[in-house]
């Protein structure tokens, strides 16, 4: 059994948050400098210079890369020896989230109630997943997500008989609706498989994927390739404002499922696709 | 085209403005999103004055993050303009001279600005580091309890932004992609 004090829990995800308000990782931010080589439209090519040249002055200025510093969507995976001390673990990740986007000047998005919507003040609570994997370790992904791509976000309860091709039809639909609003160049996170709340969660997760990076599946990793290509050739480009980079990565994630189904969930993110790591 | 305009903008130089047109805004701009636009919505319903003249004004749909010390604003880019969407024609009617944002608008908005002669801009979503540089003075003139969607009053210097639907109805989101489609 390993001890770990909650209290160490907090401080690394306070980190965490202001981390990655401001600091895209290298994979996402090499993207996004390439994309701006090889974009065939000038507006786009201009646009995706602005976005470089934003990446620069949030890291050196310390503004947060958007203003939308998001819900903060929070991944434990908790080795099942691990025995955590000092308190509440589930208070102690939010008082994080509190900490972090106070101290780190970071905007408070996040609502009390759904309808009342009274702003909580603090960015809490976070979205928490916890899972139990082996060993002794933590794995800590903490993801802030704007709302701007995650509204463009869809699940398609499809048909068995609808197949490979009425997922690909879902999730180009998909890319397609959500247009300007989810800030192109996206990162498309899809899940299929599961049930209604797994193929959500599989997408959710599927963003936090290193940007180049395909699925251990062939058959996944060739619909990973054909959709990244079909979709950048839907015209919708950086901004939504025309071009040739609509999407930077697709990454699916699938599961076993039931006879009946085929979920299908496709997560949109913007280019600001935040997500810092840490192993405890 | 590029151009240099100055806020607020009369309905001649709105006229002027093309679908496609990079233009640098300087002057003076408002922000208000979702929680500002409800309560000048709900405003207007009981017959009070809103809390600032919006006639030739560009409403720019922004919620900023906090500002760190010495700076004027934190992040400040703009949010999904279609969530004001069902605000939008009343205040173009009442003389609202442009909007700042990102993203589709509906049919009855682009009515709107034609009827109008008004103008709406898409800034750079995502790029609020850099659109904050443009922003030189922030001051909070409404529902400063709403805290990130009270109502600011800006100057701004040489804010880039990209001249989506113009007087005529022109809309550079579904002209540009044809561009760029099945290249």
């Amino acid at each position: 059994m390993r001890t770990i004090q909650v209290e160490t829990i907090t401080e690394q995800i306070k980190e965490m948050c202001i981390e990655a308000n401001h600091f895209l990782s290298k994979d996402m931010e090499c993207a996004m400098r390439n994309a701006a080589k090889t974009e065939r439209s000038p507006l786009g090519r201009k646009i995706l210079e602005q976005l470089g040249e934003n990446l620069t002055i949030a890291g050196e200025d310390m503004i947060p890369i958007c203003q939308d510093t998001g819900m903060a969507v929070i991944f434990m995976e908790i080795g099942q020896e691990v025995h955590f001390e000092g308190g509440s673990l589930e208070e102690a990740i939010h008082e994080g989230v509190r900490r972090g986007y106070t101290e780190g000047f970071l905007r408070k998005s996040v609502v009390k109630d759904p309808l009342i919507r009274e702003n909580t003040k603090d960015n809490t609570p976070a979205i928490i997943h916890y899972q139990i994997t082996e060993g002794d370790q933590v794995k800590i992904t903490v993801a802030p997500k704007g709302f701007g791509s995650e509204n463009m976000s869809r699940i398609f309860m499809l048909k068995p008989a609808q197949g490979i091709e009425g997922v690909k039809e879902a999730i180009l639909t998909a890319v397609r609706d959500a247009g300007p609003n989810a800030c192109p160049p996206m990162v498309v996170g899809v899940g299929i498989g599961g049930t209604f709340e797994k193929c959500a969660f599989l997408a959710k997760k599927a963003l936090t994927r290193e940007i180049g990076s395909h699925s251990e599946i062939p058959y996944v990793k060739e619909m990973e390739e054909e959709l990244l290509e079909k979709i950048n050739r839907l015209g919708i480009g950086p901004g939504g404002l025309g071009g040739t980079t609509t999407a930077l990565a697709v990454n699916i994630n699938t599961y076993p499922t039931h006879i009946a189904g085929l979920p299908v969930a496709v997560n949109m993110c913007c280019h600001v696709n935040r997500h810092a790591v840490r192993v405890i | 085209m590029e151009k240099r305009i100055t806020a607020p903008i009369s309905k001649e130089v709105a006229k002027e403005l093309h679908a496609g047109d990079y233009v640098y805004i300087t002057g003076t701009v408002y922000t208000a999103r979702d929680a500002a636009h409800k309560r000048m919505s709900e405003a207007l319903e009981k017959g009070e004055d809103l809390p600032f003249d919006i006639r030739n004004q560009i409403i720019y749909y922004m919620g900023p993050s906090p500002a760190r010390e010495g700076r004027p604003i934190g992040s400040a880019g703009p949010t999904t303009a279609s969530r004001m969407d069902k605000y939008a024609p009343t205040l173009l009617d009442l003389g609202l001279g442009g909007m700042l944002g990102k993203g589709k608008r509906t049919k009855e908005v682009i009515d709107a600005v034609v009827r109008n002669t008004s103008v709406y801009f898409a800034a750079v979503g995502g790029a609020g580091a850099l659109l904050s540089k443009c922003i030189k003075k922030a001051e909070v003139i409404a529902y400063e309890d709403l805290g990130a969607e009270a109502i600011r009053k800006l100057e701004v210097e040489n804010l880039p932004a990209i001249v989506v639907v113009d007087s005529e109805g022109n809309n550079l989101y579904e002209t540009a992609i044809l561009e760029y489609q099945n290249l």
